[in-house]
């Protein structure tokens, strides 16, 4: 896979959400990506940014631009070294959540991007990385 | 403080949604709403979401909050202009927005609005 683009940003309060919706866009757009694909990828990006703020304690996202095998496509990498999910197929389920929110967030994500992983650990903090094809 | 302005309109209430909200002016739309139906003894409630380019679980979850609550306050609140593509992308989230009434346009809204307000009146 190559990286085309790509950009760091800092995850740490309601305001940075907003920003990062916007710079997701920017880059899906710039892509080519149609209405309903931008909005899908810009949507996972909200939820998984807030998922940042108020479980993890703040962290950072990396927006990338990336192609493979001829496909492009918009990958966003968030992370932070927060608390961890102790649980993660469990933190995956509709539903679950631990703050007030619906818990729609993570498996919201996933069903909203191509690709998806996670990768997180009681006291390691959370990584998460989903990619949109165009 | 940055707020969303709430317009009345003779019995009811008109909230037009223009920015990319962040999460705390959505609670504070939320907080302000319920007190201007109780303030302005409002009957109905209508939001204008087309310029929303996106709904996530949390604006989605404050339009449910604000229906639930309007009705305890004895309103009705119909949601209107959501864009197709917010549509797709909510569902596929997995949000159904169960409970809130929803219209194409203001127009479609204020007839929903009028309409139920009278039926609850006959009843």
């Amino acid at each position: 896979m190559t990286v085309l683009a790509s950009d760091a940003r800092a995850v740490q309060t309601s305001e940075d959400v907003v920003a990062i919706r916007q710079a997701v866009r920017k880059r899906a757009v710039e892509l080519g990506f149609n209405l309903v694909d931008q909005t899908k990828i810009v949507t996972a990006a909200s939820e998984l940014a807030r998922n940042t703020v108020q479980h993890g304690g703040g962290g950072r996202v990396i927006i990338e631009a990336v192609e493979d095998f001829g496909r492009r496509g918009v990958r966003l990498t968030f992370e932070d070294e927060g608390p961890g999910i102790p649980d993660v197929a469990l933190a995956m389920k509709d539903g679950f959540t631990t703050g007030t929110g619906l818990g729609l967030g993570l498996s919201g994500a996933r069903r909203l991007s191509n690709d998806f992983s996670i990768q997180s650990a009681p006291g390691k903090g959370t990584r998460v990385v989903i990619t949109r094809w165009r | 403080m940055e707020r969303i302005p709430i317009l009345k309109m003779g019995e009811y209430l008109l909230v037009t949604i223009q920015v990319d909200m962040h999460d705390r002016l959505a609670m504070t739309l939320q907080d302000d709403l319920t007190a201007r139906i109780v303030a302005a003894h409002a009957k109905g409630v209508l939001i204008d979401i087309s310029a929303l380019e996106i709904v996530d679980s949390f604006i989605g979850r404050m339009l449910a909050d604000i229906a639930a609550m309007s009705r305890v306050l004895d309103a009705e609140t119909v949601v209107v202009g959501m864009r197709p593509a917010v549509a797709i992308t909510l569902v596929e989230l997995g949000l159904s927005l169960t409970g809130v009434r929803t219209a194409l346009n203001v127009e479609r809204g204020m007839d929903m609005l009028r309409h139920r307000i009278r039926s609850r009146l006959d009843g």
